[in-house]
């Protein structure tokens, strides 16, 4: 799988999701990178009143769990893989996120509009 | 060092809660140590098997395979509660007896013993397993197993074990008279919680719908990351944001084996019971 173009399709998702377009939100799913201990976009923007489904890929070789208190959800995510967690519907506000092994480095936020 | 300990504290402590209150629980069940003791082994076995296997788990059901695990793990914990209750529920007079020298043998308490086993050995498998992946990454990480971090993964470990024991030493301070009801109704909840758990699994997979998210946000009256908190969520299973599906769960079970409880606690003869409360 060639990940350069994963990580330039989840930039892309991430410019296009901060500049308000619409264009992947089709399904209501969500993706996440986690490399070197941070999240990639470290803002996601869902919308808001509607089941979100956010995929997580972990491409560090260590495991990671997906936490936050806020959207009452946590997940271990093994290294060099990939986990799914649904979300939501969500009110609209900020649902701060965190990788829990590296909770210095891996912060995000899901912003639900 | 230091957030090490308190991530590996905050993982330990919720077994190491459960293990205390069902060791005060049965402690008038003859030859209980020997079972807990096996249970805690065989969770430490399975935590280790669960934390090799995460990346084949989480593949099973299409993706979701870690939150139906967490379910069934949690489920089979609230029924096997559940079970211990109502026999505490028609045994605890007799029990009570027993352990203040009255004599009587104890029948069924082998059987008693096994459930109790997998109770204990459910609670260390679970969060026995996320604590070893987490002391992995630790050590498998590029800026170098450092050792002040496994120093800190152990106290962690120890503190929690050490709250653990306060809790039971605690427990064994409440006057036989009261002792069954406050730790039958400390399982109770303990129960309640894990099936409020075990629902938030189900509705993080999309197999539940949510109901409400949160139903209430008591996130800035008393967070659970806080000491309090933590403690009440691990003790009752508190959430400052709670979906409306968990508290379906957990008042379901709350009164399904509450009144299970009542009714058996009703029936037994009243004179086995006095004689044991005076």
């Amino acid at each position: 799988m060639p990940s350069v173009f994963r990580f330039a399709s989840a930039i892309a998702l991430a410019t296009g999701l901060l500049a308000g377009t619409p264009a992947f939100a089709a399904d209501d799913e969500f993706k996440l990178v986690i490399e070197s201990h941070k999240f990639q976009p470290a803002e996601v923007i869902v919308p808001a009143g509607k089941k979100i489904k956010l995929v997580i890929e972990n491409r560090d070789t260590t495991p990671e769990e997906f936490e936050s208190h806020a959207l009452n959800r946590e997940k271990v995510i093994a290294g060099k893989s990939t986990a799914s967690v649904f979300i939501g519907p969500l009110k609209p506000g900020r649902y701060e996120f965190v990788g829990e092994y590296n909770e210095n480095t891996a912060k995000g936020v899901v912003i639900a509009q | 060092m230091l957030a090490t300990a308190i991530i590996v504290f905050r993982e330990v402590l919720e077994a190491a809660l459960i293990v205390g209150i069902i060791a005060a629980a049965t402690r008038a069940i003859p030859g209980r140590n020997r079972w807990l003791a096996a249970g805690v082994v065989a969770g430490l076995a399975g935590a280790a098997i669960v934390a090799l296997s995460t990346e084949r788990i989480a593949e099973l059901a299409s993706g979701v395979g870690q939150e139906i695990f967490n379910a069934t793990v949690l489920g089979i914990a609230v029924v096997m509660l559940a079970w211990h209750n109502l026999w505490m529920s028609s045994h605890g007079a007799a029990l009570a007896a027993s352990a203040r020298g009255v004599g009587g043998e104890i029948r069924d308490g082998r059987r008693e013993c096994s459930v109790l086993l997998i109770v204990v050995g459910l609670a260390v498998l679970r969060e026995g397993s996320e604590t070893v992946l987490f002391l992995y990454g630790i050590a498998a990480s590029d800026g170098g197993a450092s050792w002040s971090m496994l120093a800190g993964g152990l106290a962690g470990i120890a503190a929690g074990i050490a709250v653990g024991y306060a809790v039971y030493a605690g427990l064994l301070r409440v006057p036989l008279r009261w002792f069954f009801t406050a730790t039958g109704i400390l399982v109770l909840f303990l129960a309640a919680g894990m099936a409020s758990q075990a629902a938030r699994f189900l509705i993080q997979a999309d197999v539940l719908p949510s109901l409400a998210t949160p139903l209430w946000d008591t996130s800035a009256l008393l967070p659970q990351t806080s000491i309090p908190g933590t403690l009440l969520r691990s003790l009752v299973g508190y959430e400052d944001r709670p979906a409306g599906m968990q508290i379906v769960f957990f008042v379901l079970v709350f009164v399904v084996i509450g009144a299970g409880m009542k009714l058996l606690n009703n029936a037994p003869p009243q004179s086995v019971r006095k004689q044991a409360t005076s």
